[in-house]
């Protein structure tokens, strides 16, 4: 293969403050400026803002980068809409002429990378984890749904890597600056791209959280807490006790701070009555947003702790970010415990999440 | 108001989630082992996409189901006997390889020449369906690719919920960070629309729609054209299973009392 002399472009775009660039883009500029460190390339950073003085604002916290920065702004990408963003991504793009683009795989960019990829020519892959290689340019990714781990090159360019979030640490600056007071004078010298938008035919109306999970999910939690079928089966005494089920998990949630997952067949429990069922009672809060494993997501979190789960391949593959890994079974034979978990407490998670909660309600916690 | 929806869903075949999945070397590159042996199944978010479609036609009177999928022929055989009998669709096979090796460009540029030529389909009314991500290269870059060749400008990802109103228009929900949608109105048709899980439970066998199906399947499996996939510069430079396995400590015959004592500590730990 001959060697390509490559430039690196980063892709990002502010956060709901219109100031500052959001985690996401903050974690694909660490990946980026590594890249260009390692090749030694020029490193373009492009930002997408709703205003001029947001996107410069939020230029400027990149200005030690040492980055050719470019900006595109306007009331028109104040929301993310496939249309819009994708002409924004593509001027960016067109205006950089970079041979590798570094995406952040927030749900805004992972809607256009590959369609913003198509228009200049390029091709793409994504859920990248790492960013390897001294000469050239290697990718880490996950196959099967985290289950098959490919380092994997391209000659094509340009290749487009949506990086997964969290992989990177995000960018900081030297000393941990940001981005400056937004009504400063921006001395940083940014480049402002035109873009062509095209006709409109899609309208933002707003962001809704599902009632019943929408406050249960938070991607920045330390600890994911899983709740598996078990919590809905027949307990020791015969009975279905789903309703306290749902208090106990519930009050955990209120007092760890923890994100909730689940496991597929509880969702579809859920998904099903929504309360009491012919044999068993589902947990009413759970949609399949919370649904996590081979048919859901594979968040990262520090921690997580499985109750009433039984660590079967499908489930446990939505584990795969997850570093410390603890569980609570009444199986011993189950499949946490057959090198999936560090940790299987064999025990009723009735009890001890209800002790549990106790412990940390009682400023114990 | 009704709307005449033509409903073209693409949707992969995927080995069975509980089977086990080892690599191989292919003779075109990485591969699974035994994976023309390993049962498949509809890929699980390309079928949700499937469901909402038939839901979506059944409630909009004169509307097409198209299924488009990419396979080798007797493995979409195979899976088509029990999608058949879920959805009314029509199958438009296209004989290719199984599994996530392949690149997504060259699937993408197979399933958009084949739409292109789909008998009787108007593309103005086309709302283009499939997963958001598949379960086996799990890119989610495929439709979005499809959309772009078809030249379709409102793409959304990660879709729970479709609805039309009486204008034509319709609001769609996309799953975004945190557990929440975001909330827009498309104007109309041609849309692309990559589904997550959407809201309908799979449906029940329905033996009458199975025989209907299979009057279009086999002739459709007949007439498979084959599709070579290029490999558009993509290298694989290793492909391994996880390494990690780890040392499960088991905790028996402890009280809650004691379990819940160890949990703060570990949950307290920085």
């Amino acid at each position: 293969m001959e060697s390509i002399l490559e430039s690196i472009l980063v892709l990002t775009h502010v956060d709901d403050s219109g100031a500052s660039l959001a985690k996401t883009s903050l974690e694909a500029v660490t990946a980026g400026m590594d890249l260009a460190m390692r090749l030694a390339v020029p490193l373009s950073i492009g930002v997408i803002g709703s205003d001029s003085p947001g996107a410069a604002g939020a230029a400027r916290a990149l200005v030690q980068t040492g980055a050719r920065l470019l900006a595109v702004s306007g009331e028109a990408f104040t929301q993310a809409r496939y249309s819009n963003d994708a002409a924004a991504c593509e001027a960016l793009c067109r205006a950089a002429q970079a041979s590798i683009v570094i995406v952040p795989g927030c749900a805004r960019f992972a809607r256009v990378a590959a369609g913003v990829a198509f228009r200049v020519g390029g091709v793409i892959d994504t859920h990248i984890t790492a960013i390897g290689g001294t000469d050239s340019v290697e990718a880490s990714r996950w196959f099967y749904r985290q289950r098959l781990e490919a380092v994997i090159g391209r000659d094509t360019r340009p290749w487009f890597l949506l990086v997964d979030p969290g992989t990177h640490a995000a960018y900081e600056g030297p000393s941990g600056e940001t981005a400056p007071p937004k009504d400063e004078p921006c001395l940083v010298d940014v480049e402002q791209i035109a873009v062509e938008l095209p006709a409109q035919r899609t309208t933002v109306t707003g962001v809704r959280s599902p009632a019943l999970s929408g406050e249960t999910i938070r991607p920045d939690a330390k600890l994911l807490f899983v709740a598996g079928a078990g919590w809905t089966k027949k307990q020791p005494d015969g009975q279905f006790h789903g309703s306290e089920a749902a208090r106990l998990i519930l009050d955990f949630l209120r007092a760890s701070g923890a994100s909730l997952g689940s496991s597929k067949s509880l969702v579809d429990q859920a998904g099903e009555n929504h309360g009491a069922g012919e044999n068993q009672q589902a947990l009413p809060f759970l949609t399949h947003l919370n649904q996590i494993g081979q048919t859901g997501s594979t968040p990262r979190h520090r921690k997580g702790l499985s109750t009433c789960c039984y660590g079967e391949e499908p489930h446990v593959v939505g584990w795969r970010f997850i570093s410390e890994r603890r569980a609570i079974s009444l199986d011993p034979n189950c499949g946490w415990a057959r090198g999936k978990a560090d940790v299987v407490y064999v025990a009723d998670a009735f009890q001890v999440i209800a002790e549990l909660n106790r412990l940390l309600n009682s400023g114990q916690g | 108001m009704e709307e005449l929806l033509h409903i073209v869903v693409c949707a992969g075949i995927v080995p069975d989630p509980l089977q086990t999945l080892e690599p191989a070397s292919g003779p075109g590159g990485p591969a699974l082992k035994n994976e023309m042996a390993l049962p498949a199944v509809l890929d699980p978010w390309a079928a949700s996409a499937l469901y909402e479609a038939a839901n979506l036609a059944a409630k909009n009177p004169g509307s097409k189901v198209w299924l488009v999928s990419l396979g080798p022929k007797a493995k979409l055989q195979q899976v088509m006997m029990t999608v058949a009998q879920k959805a009314s669709f029509q199958l438009v096979a296209i004989d290719g390889p199984i599994g996530g090796f392949a690149d997504a460009h060259a699937t993408a540029a197979a399933l958009a020449e084949t739409i292109v030529t789909l008998p009787g389909l108007e593309r103005e009314r086309l709302l283009l369906f499939g997963g958001w991500e598949s379960a086996t290269r799990g890119a989610g870059v495929t439709l979005q690719l499809v959309g772009e060749r078809l030249g379709i400008a409102d793409q959304f990802q990660g879709v729970d919920q479709i609805e039309f109103r009486d204008d034509g228009s319709f609001e769609v929900l996309e799953r975004i960070e945190g557990g929440k949608h975001q909330v827009s109105v498309c104007a109309g048709t041609p849309a692309v629309l990559g589904w997550a899980t959407g809201n309908l439970a799979e449906p029940r066998n329905n033996p009458q729609v199975g025989m209907a199906n299979m009057r279009g399947i086999l002739p459709a499996l007949q007439k498979a054209r084959p599709a070579n996939l290029a490999a558009n510069g993509l290298r694989y430079l290793s492909l391994s299973l996880p390494k990690a396995q780890r040392t499960t400590r088991l905790v028996k015959d402890s009280s809650p009392k004691a379990i819940a004592g160890e949990l703060l500590a570990w949950l307290q730990e920085e």
